[in-house]
């Protein structure tokens, strides 16, 4: 068996939008470490400048992901082990975001799209209404359960080449999030939802290609959601054209 | 070409549905062409059934069969994913059932000609 090297060679991006390159680290090789430790022992320990951003370090912010060897991850969950190759690991900022600097990327547009998808709750009541049961077993429920858990890291988002190729698609998120709203009983804005995800940067961009639901760290299937508004989109747009 | 993102089952069905789809329309022009011989110059025609023989085009009938196959199945897959609201375990069987329909009756076929 070969002895594990002492160090890790680690590429960091560096720069800003506007350019930038690798640079390259020596990084203690631990048995059980993350990405995201490595990159905090090289701002601790080799260049206090990186930038990056964290909060949680336990997978439930959402904000550390970075592009790991070329895949999107996120990084505090992401051991090494399981993602080192020759001794080598490359991390730069997530795909398809402006770059602010170093590894930390300017997410306001996978925020606005969010909100361009009308991905908001639209209340049916007021503070002064009783609490409305909801079945958990219901089918709509069951729909809208499946996408909850979303953490908002963005890494559907830079695995997404549809996303690369057309700056307006609103992104296997945002439009995974709309299908939840949509399938939410409680929420008022269901066609509100369909007009949003229907126009030019909507859900019939998504080439069903599915490296969204492959990469997101969380198990959920974005994909899948997108498959829901298309039809409810297309059910809709026929039931409007057989009422004219 | 294939980013590390790329790497996996969908996006290969993707691309093989994309590239096929390409070379069908490519190849349908000069069918309908050569097809349309049969009424404007049938002795042109004959001439170029003659290259069918050759153990080349052959092959080259194979891969249009391939392409075709591929393509309707890539249709029929995306319809369905798209679709049909059904659980990813049941597209998982009727994909299989499909395939294993397909297969067998190929070998029916192949037996037949
Ligand atoms: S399935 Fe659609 S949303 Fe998901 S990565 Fe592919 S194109 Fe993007
Ligand atoms: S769907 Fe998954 S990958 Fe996309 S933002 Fe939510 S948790 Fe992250
Ligand atoms: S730091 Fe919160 S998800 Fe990674």
């Amino acid at each position: 068996m070969k002895a594990t090297p002492d160090t890790l060679t680690v590429s960091v991006w560096r720069g800003a939008e506007s350019g930038g390159s690798f640079e390259s680290f020596e990084v203690p090789n631990f048995e059980s470490q993350t990405i995201l430790d490595i990159v905090a022992w090289i701002q601790q320990n080799s260049d206090p400048t990186l930038t990056y951003r964290y909060a949680c370090r336990v997978g439930m912010c959402g904000s550390c992901a970075m592009m790991v060897n070329g895949v999107p991850r996120w990084t505090c969950r992401t051991h090494v082990q399981k993602v080192v190759q020759d001794n080598r690991v490359e991390i730069a900022p997530l795909r398809n975001l402006p770059v602010i600097k170093d590894l930390a990327t300017d997410m306001d547009p996978f925020f606005d799209k969010w909100i361009a998808a009308e991905g908001l709750h639209h209340p049916t009541k007021s503070r002064h209404d009783p609490i409305e049961q909801i079945n958990p077993e219901s089918a709509a429920r069951v729909e809208a359960a499946s996408g909850i858990e979303c953490i908002n890291c963005s890494v559907c988002y830079a695995a997404c080449d549809t996303v690369a190729n057309n700056p307006d698609y609103l992104g296997p998120a945002a439009l995974q999030r709309a299908w939840t709203v949509y399938n939410d009983s409680k929420d008022a804005g269901r066609q509100q939802v369909l007009d949003a995800v229907s126009g030019v940067g909507g859900c019939h961009n998504c080439h069903s290609q599915g490296s969204c639901a492959v990469h997101c760290p969380n198990d959920l299937n974005p994909m899948k959601a997108i498959a829901g508004l298309k039809r409810a989109t297309a059910t809709s747009f026929f039931r409007k054209g057989s009422r004219t | 070409m294939i980013r590390p993102h790329r790497t996996h089952t969908l996006w290969f069905a993707y691309i093989l549905h994309r590239l096929s789809g390409l070379s069908l329309a490519l190849f349908l022009p000069a069918h309908f062409y050569i097809m349309s011989l049969a009424l404007t110059q049938p002795e042109r025609l004959d001439g170029f059934l003659k290259w069918t023989d050759l153990m080349i085009v052959k092959v080259a009938e194979y891969g249009l069969v391939f392409l075709l196959a591929v393509h309707i199945f890539g249709g029929l897959r995306l319809m369905a994913l798209e679709w049909l609201p059904w659980s990813n375990g049941q597209k998982t069987l009727a994909a299989a059932a499909v395939g294993g329909a397909f297969l067998i009756s190929t070998m029916f076929f192949m037996r037949a000609i």
